[in-house]
């Protein structure tokens, strides 16, 4: 009881304290890694520095990173909630429940969280469809690729991955019938030395196009050094090791979604939603395809990305078996987002196991 | 020139006094850390130090002391007694992980079972599952002689591995969508090790730890088993005259710290954290060995580090939002706290002598 009072004692204070400096909004950033790690958690950076960039000196963004998904996430949250944030993104999926948990003691304070599933009246969640990207990367893939082995460092058996992975065959396969998919599970979402080991096993199986789910360059520099192996950059572009061996990229783009919900709360008109973008609202990126693929795969890839982007072409579409061998989807039928946000299961032509 | 001179005993009053110069020196040094990057210096340690304290939502961050504190205190009490002993745990945080798996393993096993023995068996099978984790170096060790450095560390590494099977298969949360992650078990009542009185921090892992202190203090200080930890520690060979058994102090040591950081990972994932999930691990196992270096292997002493520690880490989270410190810098700042205590114990056993001329 004692604690909820105080609260509502700081609510009270915070209140004054937001009308005297009304003017400026301020933004919270939950950071899961260190925002120099190349990947995910500096793309979220980027598009706290869009909000920087777009509102100058209306706003104020404040962020902590390397916040261990737990009671420390929810310290964090409260702490920015106390010092009068208007605003909080916390992106990470492990910071579901403590969002939930800080946003039902501030009522008035908005809440964006990343990738998860859990909304309330001052909660929002986003994601990005990046499955879209790995369609584009599995069109070049099979197109790329001389002996026909793709070699696929995954992270974790998690929906997200499982439909990075589909999408990616699926497209590699269109274009090239005998493709084969070789997938090593790395456990991390970032080591720099597992995901070289992971890729130099890859590349000893004979793989000539290396796909990762990992945020390091590590696998870029081992494909580097074996020489004739394509890679494509992850969450951020990677150009530093383009144009060979990345010939494109998939690159996490936050700063417009940041910006309108900054907006939002400035106006006045922000409500709880449930977004997931993909390429045709800028929210996944398509890192420039290098000189390395030949003119007309690049054409078509590029096709491919505009017809995803304007919605004409769904990546998921039918026919389409699952890889038991069941039928999924029809000629022509595409996906419902709801199998797509839990997909469990590998498509047909993929020959392993999903581990459990 | 100036040189050292090894005392006959260790100074008493400098091994009390060596915690205090280290926070004094770290903030010095940390202070000027932070003024080369750019930061006013004073203000930055007064934000780590003195809001999270006496500053204007101390009511919040006062408790989340107790919280973040509670493990770090209960793991490292478990570590002093093997620590003074020579008998080096360096892997708490494997059983840490095992503890918390085992304590929501029962848990998940009885969903949605409602009953009161349910928390009470969870406290069982999380100081088990730690015991028993921390079982496998110490058999190791007395059957094998291997070094239980090297096999309790590697052993967190295959904890790890195995907290991120269960957060994706086993213990999953049939409800979640396929994401991984258990059940919060902070919506199970039955299993919820909620605060004890709401808004101060107590919880059930905190009280574990005061419990641990008193009782690490009496067996160190009363009891014949503590004697001998202390003497095997001390002067290993007296204690073999003596008639110590190593082997029977090595698995009591391992397991009793395998048992305490198992029921500090159990009383996490059923309280504060409420899952079990892939990043359950926050490294608590590891902060806890500076922990008990920085309370000179003492109960009380580990009582102070364990609060102190919680304090740089729930200030340093305020700096780095407040003042926009990076997190590298303030981990940096926690690693000085003990490196500047390891330098300063050499004072302990040595006087710093000058003499003028030169000597041979």
């Amino acid at each position: 009881m004692k604690f909820t009072k105080l609260l509502a004692t700081a609510a009270v204070a915070m209140g004054l304290a937001t009308t005297a400096m009304a003017d400026k909004t301020k933004v919270g950033f939950v950071y899961v890694g260190p925002v120099g790690d190349g990947g995910w958690t500096y793309e979220h950076d980027q598009g706290r520095k869009a909000v920087v960039e777009a509102f100058g000196d209306d706003v104020e963004t404040v962020y902590v990173e390397s916040v261990p998904e737990g009671p420390d996430a929810e310290r964090v949250m409260t702490q920015m909630a106390l010092d009068g944030a208007d605003l909080i993104f916390t992106t990470s999926f492990g910071y579901m429940d403590q969002t939930i948990n800080v946003a039902k003691k501030f009522p008035d304070v908005k809440f964006e969280h990343a990738t998860g599933y859990k909304t309330a009246p001052n909660v929002s969640v986003y994601s990005a469809r990046f499955y879209e990207g790995r369609a584009v990367q599995g069109h070049i893939a099979g197109k790329m690729t001389k002996s026909n082995i793709i070699g696929y460092i995954a992270s974790f058996p998690i929906p997200e991955v499982i439909r990075g992975i589909n999408s990616a065959y699926i497209h590699a396969k269109k274009v090239n019938p005998d493709v084969e998919f070789k997938i090593v599970w790395a456990y991390t979402w970032f080591d720099p030395a597992k995901e070289a080991d992971a890729a130099k096993a890859l590349i000893e199986q004979g793989a000539d196009v290396i796909l990762q789910h990992t945020d390091s360059t590590a696998p870029q520099a081992a494909a580097q050094a074996a020489g004739n192996v394509v890679t494509f950059g992850q969450a951020s572009d990677m150009s530093e090791y383009a144009p060979f061996p990345r010939v494109s990229s998939i690159i996490d783009n936050w700063g417009p979604y940041y910006v309108a919900r900054t907006k939002a709360v400035m106006d006045g008109t922000w409500e709880s939603v449930s977004t997931w973008d993909g390429i045709g609202a800028g929210m996944v990126g398509i890192g420039e395809i290098s000189d390395a693929v030949p003119a007309d795969v690049k054409a078509e890839a590029e096709a491919l990305r505009d017809a995803l982007a304007d919605g004409t072409y769904h990546a998921f579409t039918g026919p389409l078996n699952k890889a038991d061998g069941s039928a999924w989807l029809a000629e022509g039928e595409t996906a419902d987002d709801g199998t797509l946000a839990g997909m469990n299961f590998y498509v047909e032509g993929i020959n392993a196991e999903i581990p459990n | 020139m100036i040189y050292l001179e090894k005392r006959p005993q260790p100074s008493r009053s400098l091994s009390l006094l060596t915690p205090v110069y280290a926070v004094i020196i770290t903030m010095i040094a940390g202070g000027l850390l932070f003024a080369a990057l750019g930061k006013n210096p004073v203000e930055a340690i007064r934000t780590i130090f003195w809001d999270p304290l006496f500053g204007q939502y101390a009511f919040y961050y006062r408790p989340q002391l107790l919280v973040k504190g509670g493990p770090l205190v209960l793991i490292a009490i478990g570590l002093s007694l093997g620590f003074r002993a020579g008998i080096w745990n360096i892997g708490a945080e494997g059983q840490y992980i095992f503890g918390a798996i085992c304590g929501a393993g029962v848990a998940l096993a009885l969903y949605p079972m409602d009953a009161f023995f349910i928390f009470p068996l969870m406290i069982l099978a999380g100081a088990l599952g730690g015991w028993a984790w921390a079982m496998i170096p110490a058999v190791l060790k007395v059957k094998f002689g291997t070094n239980e450095i090297l096999v309790s560390l590697m052993l967190v590494y295959v904890a790890d591995q195995l907290l991120a099977k269960m957060s994706l298969g086993l213990m999953k949360n049939p409800e979640g969508f396929g994401f991984p992650g258990s059940r919060n078990l902070q919506e199970y009542p039955s299993a919820h090790n909620a605060e004890l009185i709401a808004g101060t921090g107590m919880h059930w892992g905190v009280v574990f730890a005061f419990i641990a202190v008193i009782f690490a203090y009496v067996l160190l200080n009363k009891h014949i088993l503590g004697f001998n930890i202390r003497l095997t520690g001390e002067a290993p060979r007296a204690a073999s005259f003596s008639g110590v058994k190593p082997s029977r102090l090595i698995l009591f040591c391992l397991g009793m710290s395998g048992a305490l950081a198992g029921l500090a990972g159990m009383f996490e994932v059923s309280g504060p954290s409420g899952q079990v999930n892939i990043d359950f691990a926050a490294g608590y196992g590891f902060t806890a060995i500076i922990v008990a270096f920085l309370g000179r292997l003492h109960p009380v002493g580990i009582l102070l580090a364990g609060l102190l520690m919680a304090l740089t880490y729930i200030g340093g989270d305020i700096a780095e939002s407040q003042l926009g410190l990076p997190s590298a810098a303030i981990q940096v700042f926690q690693g000085m706290l003990l490196f500047f205590l390891l330098a300063l114990d050499l004072l302990t056993n040595f006087r710093v002598r000058f003499k003028s001329g030169a000597a041979a």
